[in-house]
């Protein structure tokens, strides 16, 4: 956004880098404990596992492109 | 954001949704911490957004119209965000539950056109006449009467909306998680009332962007999980097939040539005519809520070319929308794993249980209900009647909730949740800011000061915001405490949309329109629509006038009605136009077409060109068109 300090892609790829954390740290937990919600279906999948991967690698790439100060 | 209500939402069901608070409800879902904190986190961040902007927010040109800086992507992106609604992810995706595929009928052909039409021949004379607001435009074309008389119906129209919108939000908070009422009307409208007024309109499009990425990573998981369980696309069509019987659920078109050969009970050419040319015309072309943020693109290509990567996205949305009700056709099953049926809102509302004795208040109408307009197993009804521990009843509206419970864990659900608050505060934040923008340039400063400082009118801005979201709670608790209010309320919609539709197409594109032919034209347009709709209410057998077919539903109503309303608006201009002096051609410059010479642009290279991405929305509309026929 022009004229506007930090691009608002940054403030994106932050927001997805903590909630993919969050939830790919999650993920890894129930994973390794075994502890899956009794009415999930597809638990066997992994899905906060890769899905909360997805959005924490997706934010990283939005942080290091727009981070404030870098040159275009 | 009720600007293309939900199927389900037309047909009134919306209007039941006080009767839901009548019954004691089961949440559907329990956050865990987990959840909470990626709730939290959202509105912590949308918070600190609003206070990061306030100072940027300090000129009128800033507040109201984002300093004119956005690029393409954010105001097409923004563009979009402001009409997906968390009502319209959940009303559409119980309505693809009801009626299958035709409800994308309302994410293509009720959107696509009109968008490609804004920004490849409006958008110009919008942008060029450097008007605030679409009743600006309407000031500069037919004079001060026409502008008044679309501002407050504008105004007024926003604000009722977004209270009966925060209200309906409330209430699928309760129905989903079980929160309070208050609860959630105060916590989300205080955090859009923060984040706005100490922002403007940087700062709801900020978040709008932000608010569609949340969208997207909350709601996609679920469509895809279900395309997983139940094989993919072709063993969704087999299970469907199997499970209803029927195909239609799969066509856009094919059955469409009789009202009665498609559950919508609508024809093409209301499809068409109505929704695709002035209803669709009528929202993305007029309104101000989307219009608006396309206005504060940074230049005259961004402008144009905001709407066209807008209409990429559009097209996509039910993948998030329309898939999961779908999927919830065949994988949505009862605590028994017996296949679990939806019903409408009215067979809920007969089957409420009563929250003080804990039993449903009238077996009888319950039982007719279900017996009439469901097709429940006998077994079921029983179960339900007798009030059997973990037999419910759920609604259409609930399809989009009942999947994320059964796909999404503990953090996830938290996105998912986040994604239908986010959904509604990107549709309230549009709602307030339109407003603030419209009663300050168009009702404050033309008829109550007209020589204040341009920081005066920045503080009146940010006040109309605070003033605005008072009175939509307001609204809201209107709405909870009378129950018939809301179908009215969505009626309004139609009201206004259409004539200003044939308002605003006959001064963009013919010169000899006078100024009063556009206010009387605007007029007659609004009393048609009101007078078509209160004739339907106080003699029900009049909707096989107004919409061609005695037994058409409410949406194909509201479709005929706006065909009326837009015709009206057009034939009287024209008429009184003949009988009227025109203005000067040189005077509309910049207005009308013929009569302005647009500014050149400068060359870009051909990837960049509005045409050649224009040429290739319209060729992924005509073959998702062709290939769901």
């Amino acid at each position: 956004m022009h004229g506007s300090g930090i691009p608002i892609w940054f403030f994106i790829g932050v927001v997805l880098v903590i909630y993919g954390s969050m939830i790919f740290g999650y993920g890894v937990y129930e994973w390794q404990t075994g502890c899956y919600p009794p009415l999930v279906e597809l638990t066997n999948l992994h899905t906060p596992v890769w899905w909360g991967g997805l959005l924490a690698a997706l934010g990283t790439l939005y942080v290091v492109k727009f981070r404030p100060g870098r040159a275009k | 954001m009720f600007g293309l209500v939900p199927a389900s939402t037309a047909a009134g069901s919306l209007g039941s949704l006080p009767a839901l608070l009548a019954f004691s409800v089961t949440p559907m879902a329990h956050l865990k911490p987990l959840d909470i904190a990626v709730i939290v986190i959202y509105f912590g961040m949308v918070i600190w957004i609003g206070f990061y902007l306030k100072g940027r927010s300090n000129t009128s040109e800033e507040f109201f119209m984002a300093g004119r800086e956005m690029t393409a992507w954010i105001a097409g992106l923004s563009f979009v965000s402001a009409n997906l609604g968390s009502l319209e992810l959940m009303g559409w995706a119980g309505s693809a539950y009801q009626y299958g595929i035709l409800a994308t009928h309302w994410y293509w052909v009720g959107a696509i056109p009109a968008m490609l039409f804004l920004g490849l021949v409006m958008m110009p004379f919008y942008y060029v006449s450097k008007t605030h607001s679409v009743p600006g435009y309407l000031q500069l074309r037919y004079g001060e009467h026409a502008r008044i008389l679309a501002a407050i119906s504008f105004a007024a129209e926003m604000i009722l909306m977004s209270g009966v919108n925060m209200f309906a939000m409330a209430v699928v908070m309760k129905v989903v998680l079980g929160w309070s009422i208050p609860f959630s009307i105060l916590i989300s409208a205080v955090a859009v009332a923060i984040y706005v007024t100490l922002g403007g309109l940087r700062s709801a499009i900020f978040n709008e962007v932000m608010q569609f990425v949340l969208i997207w990573g909350g709601a996609m998981l679920v469509p895809i999980l279900g395309l997983v369980q139940s094989g993919g696309w072709t063993g969704l069509k087999t299970k469907i097939m199997a499970n209803m019987h029927s195909d239609s659920y799969f066509h856009l078109w094919r059955d469409t040539g009789h009202f009665s050969a498609n559950p919508m009970g609508t024809h093409w050419s209301g499809i068409v005519l109505g929704l695709g040319f002035v209803i669709s015309f009528g929202y993305w072309t007029t309104d101000f809520l989307v219009v608006q943020r396309v206005l504060a693109a940074h230049n005259l290509r961004a402008a144009r070319m905001a709407p066209i990567i807008g209409s990429f996205f559009k097209m996509a949305v039910p993948f998030i929308v329309i898939l999961p009700g779908l999927l919830g056709l065949v994988l949505l099953q009862n605590p028994d794993k017996s296949p679990m049926k939806l019903v409408g809102e009215d067979v809920v509302k007969s089957c409420a249980v009563s929250a003080s004795q804990d039993k449903i208040d009238d077996p009888g109408a319950c039982a007719t209900a279900m017996a009439t307009k469901t097709t429940l197993p006998a077994a079921y009804q029983q179960k339900v009647l007798s009030g059997t521990s973990g037999v419910e009843l759920h609604s259409y509206n609930q399809a989009l909730p009942l999947m994320m419970v059964r796909y999404l864990g503990p953090g996830l659900l938290g996105l998912g949740i986040t994604a239908l608050i986010a959904g509604f505060m990107s549709g309230m934040a549009g709602n307030v800011s339109a407003f603030s923008t419209v009663w300050t340039y168009d009702i404050y400063k033309p008829l109550i000061n007209k020589k204040g400082s341009d920081s005066h009118y920045v503080l009146v801005g940010r006040l109309s915001i605070l003033i605005g979201v008072a009175i939509s709670i307001g609204a809201g608790y209107l709405v909870q405490h009378a129950h018939g209010i809301m179908d009215y309320v969505q009626a309004l919609f139609s009201f206004f949309i259409a004539p200003l539709l044939g308002a605003i197409l006959m001064g963009m594109f013919w010169k000899r329109a006078t100024a009063p032919a556009g206010f009387l034209g605007l007029l007659t347009g609004i009393v048609t629509s009101v007078s078509l709709f209160v004739w339907v209410k106080v003699d029900p057998t009049a909707i096989g006038t107004v919409a061609l077919y005695p037994q058409a539903t409410d949406m194909a109503a509201n479709l005929y009605r706006a065909l009326w309303a837009f015709l009206t608006t057009a034939i009287v201009i024209f008429v009184v136009s003949l009988f009227t002096k025109p203005r000067p051609v040189a005077e509309l410059d910049g207005l009308v077409y013929g009569a302005t010479i647009l500014p050149k642009e400068d060359p870009v290279p051909f990837y960049k060109n509005v045409y050649l991405w224009a040429g290739l929305a319209v060729c992924v509309f005509a073959a998702l068109n062709i290939m769901f026929w």
